[in-house]
This record gives C-alpha cells, structure tokens and sequence, in this order.
C-alpha cells in the first residue's frame, strides 16, 4: 500500500470533509478477532461504531452486548451496530453512509482467508470512507504453523505483510516472557513494515485499532490500565515540515504505534498529520482550534525524552 | 383414466443400456410408460399415435450440472463477446472483432434508448482475442457522453466504463492508488475496473446494480428459452444467494403451466455460519418441487486459473505468478462438509486449481469417516487440474466431478501459453482419465461463461480443439457414446437425479430433446452443429420456434 498521495487517505479532523474513518481487522481464523471486536464494543465510550462481518458465524457479538437482533443488521448497546455483509462489501458501506447519523467509525472485520490489503484498497474508492489502518491478528501460539502450512502459509505470510499494526494475541498462552520476544521477533522479521502489539483476551485500547481523534480530545483512561498503553500530548510543536514531522513519527525508533496532530509549516498554514504503523501522511487542512500532536505506544516502548526532543515538551502522559 | 401418447421418432436414443434405441416412446401423465416398437407399446391399450417427431430423432432430455440463471440476466444488456452466440429469442448475435466494433454495436443499441437517463450497459467482452488490447472510456465515449457506459468483461472480473459513468460514480478525479483502477497520462482513470471491489461502486450507474448471483423474474424465463433451444430440460443454478424473496420468485415462475424447465438451485455458501446454513438449506428443501428442485449447497474453494486465482500445488503457475486466493478457511470448509454429510445435504464444490481440489478430497475423506454416507456424491465442480491420483481418491471416496470442457475450447491456448503451461493444459478437464478412474462424471458450460449448449460441451469434451484451432490433449478425449452420456446421464447422477430423469426408460419424465439429426451418426466436429428443434418437458411440448 504504501504512502499515497493526493486524496485523503486518513480521516480527517473536523477541518477535513467528515469522511468516516474504517479500520479493517484482518488475520486467520481463531486468531482473536471476535474477541477483539466485544472488547473494542465494550469500550466504545461514546462512539458509535458499526461493525461489518462477512457472515453472522458463531455470532461475533457477545449476547449481553446485543439490544435488537434483525436478519442483517444487530443492535448493540451505545448506538453501535453489526451488520452482516455476505460477498458484497462496497454495496454494504454504501449502505451504511447512507444511515443518519451515520457512524463515527467503520470496523470491518476481514474474513477469515481475505487479503486485509485488499479490503483496505476498496475502501479507497468509495467516497466518504477514508482507512484509518490494517490490523492483523496472529496467536502467538499457532502464528509460526501456521505459516508453514502447505495450504494456508501463504496466505498467512500475505495477511502479515498487509498489516499496519500486527496484534500479538492470546500472549498469556504462552509459557514466558521469551517464548513472546521470540514471536515477537518473527512477526517483525515478517511484517518488517508493522508495529506490533501484544495482547491478552483482546484488550486493544480502541484508540490503536480506530485511531487518533486527536489532541483536542482528552485520552480516553483506560479499563484496563494493566494493558500497558501510553498516550502522550504535545501542544506547542515547534515549526516543522509537517511530512518530514510524520515520517520521523511513523519510522524513527520513538515508539509510536500511532499519531495525530494538527499542525502549521513555517508559513503558518494549516496541517493534519497522521501516522499508522510505519505508514504516514501529511495533508493540508483548515485551521484547527488547537495545535497539537497525540502518539500512542506501548507503555515502557514510547520513548518521551526523544518525543520532546522532536515534539517540544508535553503537556500530558496518561496511561491506557 | 389419462391419455396415453405414443410419439413416433427417426430414431430414439435413449441412454438405457438395456435398450439403447427404439422408434416409439409412449408418454402418460408426463413420465415415460415404455420406449420401443408401436406394437409394444400399443401393448397398454388404448394409445394416440402421435408423428410430429417423426423425422426427429429424440434423446433424454440434456442435464446441464453447472450453469447459472444469469445467463438468463445478462441478455437483457448488449452483447459483445467474440464469439457468435445465440440470445434467448434465437437471434443470432456475431461475434465482435474490435474496439470498434464493440462501439458501434453499443451505439446501436444507445440510439434506441428513449430514457435520457438510461444506461447503456454491454456484456461478454474478451480482449484475449483481440491480442490483449485495452477497451478505454475515450472508447466508450464514443457511445455517449451523457449517458453511462459500462461492458462486463466475459472473466465477469473487470468492467470498462466511460467517463460519465466514472463521473457518477465520483471516480473521476485524480490521486487514485489501487490496482484495480489504472490510470491514464492525465492522472485520471483509463476507465478499466479490476476486480469486484472496483466495479461495485460504479455497477449501479452502469446497469449492474443487481447482485448478479441473484436470479431476477426476467432473467429466469430467459433461461428457460435458452434451455429449450439447446435441448436442456433440467438445470442447475450453481449458485444462487436465495433470500426469501427470491425463491418465492423462482416458486412462482417455475410454477406456471409453460415453464419449461427443471432448474436445480444451489445455495451459495457464503453469508451464514455453517450450521445455519445446513439449517437454511433443509428449511428450503421442503418447499422444493418438481420444477424447482431447492435443498443443495454450493461452495466456493479458490478462483479462477485464468484470473491466477486459482490455488495451484506446485510448480505453481507457468508465468511465475503467486498462488491463488482461498475463498473459504480450510476449517470452515471441513465443518460444512461434516454438517452436510451429517445433515444428508449435497454439496457441490467449485476448485479450479489442484489443490484446492486436494483440499477438498483430503477435508471430505476426514469428515466421511465422522459421517458415512455411501451416496453422497458430493461432486467437484470444474476440477480442471485434477491429476489421475486426485480422479481416483474422487472416485474412491464417493464423489463425482463436473469438468469444464467448454473451458478447453475458449481458453485453453491460454492455459497452454501462459497459465499452467503445455504439460498441464494438455491434461486439464482430463475425461478420459476421469472415466477411466471411475469416478462418475459430468460435462459443463457454467453458462454465461460459455454459453450454454449441452451438444457443444459433448463436442468440446469428443474433439479437444482450443480457439485457435489445435487439438489439446488428444488421450483425454472421450468417444460421443461417453459425451451423450456425460450430458444426460452423467450430469443426472451428480444431482441425485438419475433415477428421475437422464434417460428414455419405463417410469422416468417424459423429458425429450428433440434434435434434427443423429448426433451418434454425424462426423464428431459436426456434433456442436447439430439443430434443435426444441424440447419435450414432463410430457409438455415446446418447439423453440414458438418461444
Ligand atoms: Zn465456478
Ligand atoms: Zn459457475
């Protein structure tokens, strides 16, 4: 996928038109998606989110989260909703743009063998939907076998390159903390362009798998605080070259899973940057109330000191 | 007590072993009382002699295995394959040659259009015959510059659009990254969609806003002519979404007195879990009736050999390209294919490329020590990469296959240049070697990608001639005896259907097809060419003239 340019690729602030932001979740199956999705609706905390399913399996939401069940589409608890949508993504957000309100965000949860990038590529397309990011999952345990499986290893080894931030699941399966660093290690090795992030029962800070609303919102504190997540703010960005600034972001050693910001050139125009992964963009954009930049990482992996170096200081850490 | 019509024939063929020709078949209440001599048969006692057919020669009814209702749909927009192909109403339709032709034809058609708004949409459109050339909405502007433009590709992969049509869409901008929308000079789009992703957001302004795995009234009555015109009396749809509204469509349609044929819809796989589906497709199978025979699954494995989606074991492709796209979890599959066994559903699998073929037969083998079931025939559609080992574990395990000779004849220059290279295409839909397997075998269209025509496919699988004119694979041809059957018989067993149907013997539906020469006495490169008169269907009558 790489870099593109022209068209907005991430979702914009409220400077940019809204288009709705889509995160697409990837990975084989048994890997945790499920999981990962109930968790991610049981922290909305607010935001209403429409998930997309190619089918209604061995139903991808937990009961208690479910308020109203019709033949493609169930209502869950915060406005949330999960929609079925067979073989026909496209026709299915189309659908979805057309509902008011509409979402605040799309997750489409990629079946099972789908090439995530793919799906990635064909939100591309559509007006009024912009990717915020490629999440795959791998479990740990199984991942490596994956992988070296005469009918699925190719598969898996593509699904892992596709990814912007690769989620490490089911890391209390393991037997200790090396058995993890050598996973770890592997998936870098694999997905060379992937942040990853370690995970247990799939408490993602929905923050990674949506993205950044950026600094005028406050972090959203955490449920669950041992999930070892750290957001840091930063308000008075010295003047920079905004693409050079999310470069640095995305593929310096700082950390950085994701970050966002609003931010002015040194001829005082208008920038949102946006960084996912190792992927990053820079687009102009209308003045923004508050200038800023928000990063998100993994608690102990962030490096702050380096951040002001770059970022000036902060003026908020919180852990998520 | 009812009538009992004796037709006279030229000739019978009936497919029954026992009695493979006879001169007269004596018909009550729409099924077969006997075939043989009049004496024999005016042995039940009062009979009508009927000699309408009696310069034709008759044979069972055509069985066609894998063939979908679009076919039936897709008529209702331009033709502009390369190939001459016959449309419902019998209108012979040439083959397009160039890009020019292809704008003509469509201006034709735009110039008859009253709606303002209307979209002129095209369908069939091959440029591996026209040496590969790019179709552009320079091209299609040509057509209109106020109306949408849109013309399917025959690999129902990639769509040609004009620049109204990319306008409407809001696509006609610069800064597009993706593959499946190249680009022109100028930044914009060349007007060529690659892959589904890309042709869906545009499908509506250009005529195709239809799911197209959903049969539509139109299209099913269309089907049902081109059934009659080619002999067919019962057919598959493989496979078909089937939302509650429209298998109350097809329950009706199918229904009517006229309607001519016995269509055997499978469910497509996708969009429900596996034990839901089962769940579904017993719900469904209920409602089934003579005419609309509901209760079957169809699952897709991997994509196409052409399109290199296709999962091949190795050496992979000729060209170099990576191995295809899984279409179902090696997982998922298993827990259908035990839930259906289980359950007493069939399912038919589509596998293109060899391994996923092997999938399938190692997935199967698993699940039918779990579920014995001695009569499944689960069948292997397309299969078209099967070696002799893959035919005999088919055979052993109790499954059918249903080869895709019509392939051979459009793409197998192809395959042979480019896809999987000489020694596999020369092996590829290998009907020799499947029947020498024994494992039980039909031969198809899957209309609309070729077009539909059971003496076609018998002609394709007898003769192995590719587009361009070569023999392909000259020890996997079959004798007509063993086509004719594939095309009755054959396909009847692989729908559970061969006690029914597939033959002209005692107790069967009186389902003819009513040809105007012998197909077991012409030269065999003449069998695609033989005349259909039409077809006789549960005793009904309908001579394709009349449609
Ligand atoms: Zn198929
Ligand atoms: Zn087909």
């Amino acid at each position: 996928m790489g870099h593109r340019a022209g068209r907005p690729y991430f979702p914009g602030g409220r400077a940019l038109k809204a288009d709705i932001p889509v995160a697409v979740i990837g990975g084989y199956l048994g890997a945790g998606k499920t999981t990962m999705v109930n968790h991610l609706l049981r922290h909305a905390a607010g935001r209403r989110i429409a998930i997309l399913v190619n089918e209604f399996g061995d139903l991808p939401i937990d009961e208690d989260l479910i308020e109203a069940e019709g033949e493609d589409m169930i209502a869950i608890s915060g406005g949330c909703i999960c929609c079925s949508f067979g073989s026909d993504l496209t026709a299915a957000l189309i659908k979805l743009s057309e509902l008011t309100p509409p979402p605040d965000h799309v997750v489409i949860e990629a079946s099972g063998v789908a090439m995530p990038g793919t799906v990635a590529l064909s939100i591309s397309i559509l007006p009024g939907f912009a990717l915020s990011g490629v999440v795959v999952l791998a479990d740990g345990e199984r991942v490596q076998a994956q992988a070296e499986d005469d009918y699925i290893g190719d598969t898996i080894v593509r699904q892992l390159s596709d990814a912007d931030v690769i989620v490490h699941s089911k890391t209390d399966l393991q037997p200790n903390e090396r058995a993890i660093e050598a996973v770890e290690s592997w998936l870098q090795a694999m997905a060379p362009q992937a942040k990853i992030v370690p995970t247990v029962r799939g408490r993602v800070p929905p923050d990674i798998i949506l993205g950044l609303t950026g600094p005028t919102a406050k972090p959203q504190a955490s449920p669950h605080a041992d999930a070892g997540y750290e957001s840091l703010a930063f308000r008075e960005i010295p003047p920079c070259v905004p693409e050079d600034l999310a470069r640095k972001l995305a593929t310096s050693s700082y950390g950085v899973i994701r970050a966002k910001g609003f931010l002015r050139d040194a001829e005082g125009n208008s920038w949102v940057i946006q960084t996912v992964g190792r992927r990053f963009e820079a687009q102009r954009g209308q003045k923004s109330e508050l200038d800023g930049v928000v990063c998100i990482g993994r608690r102990g992996d962030l490096q702050a000191a380096a951040l002001h170096g770059l970022l000036g200081p902060a003026v908020s850490s919180s852990h998520i | 007590m009812s009538e009992t019509i004796v037709y006279s024939a030229k000739k019978i063929i009936t497919m029954n072993p026992s009695r493979p020709e006879a001169t007269h078949v004596a018909v009550r209440d729409g099924r077969i009382l006997g075939a043989g001599s009049l004496s024999e048969l005016q042995t039940w006692g009062d009979v009508r002699l009927d000699e309408r057919f009696k310069d034709k020669v008759l044979m069972p009814g055509f069985v066609e295995g894998h063939a979908h209702v679009m076919e039936g749909s897709l008529w209702s927009k331009v033709y502009c394959g390369w190939f001459d192909r016959a449309d419902p109403d019998g209108k012979l339709w040439s083959g397009v040659k160039s890009v020019d032709a292809v704008v003509e034809r469509l201006r034709a058609a735009e110039a008859a259009l009253e709606d303002p708004a209307a979209a002129v949409s095209g369908w069939q459109l091959d440029p591996i015959y026209m040496d590969n050339i790019t179709v552009t909405r320079a091209d299609l502007d040509r057509v209109s510059t106020t109306r949408a433009v849109g013309v399917l590709h025959a690999s129902g992969h990639i769509m040609n659009v004009n620049t109204k049509a990319l306008e409407l869409a809001g696509m006609m901008k610069t800064g597009h990254n993706h593959p499946g929308i190249p680009l022109g000079a100028d930044g914009l789009p060349t007007g060529e969609l690659k892959g589904p992703e890309v042709m869906t957001p545009v499908g509506p302004f250009v005529g195709f806003e239809r799911n197209l795995l959903d049969a539509d009234e139109a299209g099913l009555r269309n089907f049902a002519k081109l059934c009659v015109r080619t002999g067919t009396t019962t057919i598959t749809d493989l496979a078909s979404r089937m939302d509650e509204d429209t298998v109350d469509m097809m329950l009706r349609v199918t229904s009517e007195p006229h309607y001519p044929i016995r269509l055997m819809p499978f469910r497509f796989f996708l969009g429900l879990s596996a034990p839901e589906l089962v769940e579904t497709v017993l719900a469904m199978k209920k409602r089934a009736t003579d005419r609309l025979r509901l209760g079957q699954i169809k699952i897709v494995v991997d994509g196409s050999i052409q399109g290199f989606s296709a999962r091949l074991r190795w050496p992979g492709y000729h060209n170099g390209a990576p191995n295809g796209l899984w279409y179902i979890a090696p997982e998922h599959l298993s827990e259908l294919l035990h839930l259906a066994l289980e359950a007493g559903v069939q399912v038919h699998t589509h596998t293109n490329g060899d391994q996923a073929t092997q999938l399938v037969l190692e997935k199967l083998a698993t699940a039918l020590q779990a579920h014995p079931n001695p009569d499944h025939r689960f069948t292997l559609q397309h299969c078209q990469l099967a070696d002799a080992a893959q035919f005999r574990l088919a055979a052993k395990l109790g499954m059918c296959v249903n080869l895709f000779a019509n392939h051979h004849y459009y793409w197998g220059d192809e395959h042979y240049n480019l896809t999987v290279g000489p020694d596999r295409a020369t092996r590829m839909n290998a009907c020799r070697t499947a029947l020498d397997s024994g494992v039980p075998m039909a031969i198809h269209s899957d209309a609309p990608v070729t077009p539909l025509g059971p003496l076609f496919t018998a002609w394709a699988a007898v003769n192995r001639i590719t587009a361009s004119g070569r023999v392909q694979g000259e020890e996997e041809r079959i004798d007509v005896s063993e086509a004719l059957y594939a095309v009755t018989m054959g396909a009847a067993y692989t729908l559970h259907l061969d006690g029914e149907i597939g033959s002209i013997e005692t107790g069967k539906k009186a389902d003819f097809a009513v040809l105007e020469a012998d197909p077991t006495a012409c030269d065999p490169m003449e069998l695609k060419d033989i005349p259909v008169w039409g077809t006789v269907q549960g005793g009904r009558i309908f001579p394709a003239a009349e449609l």
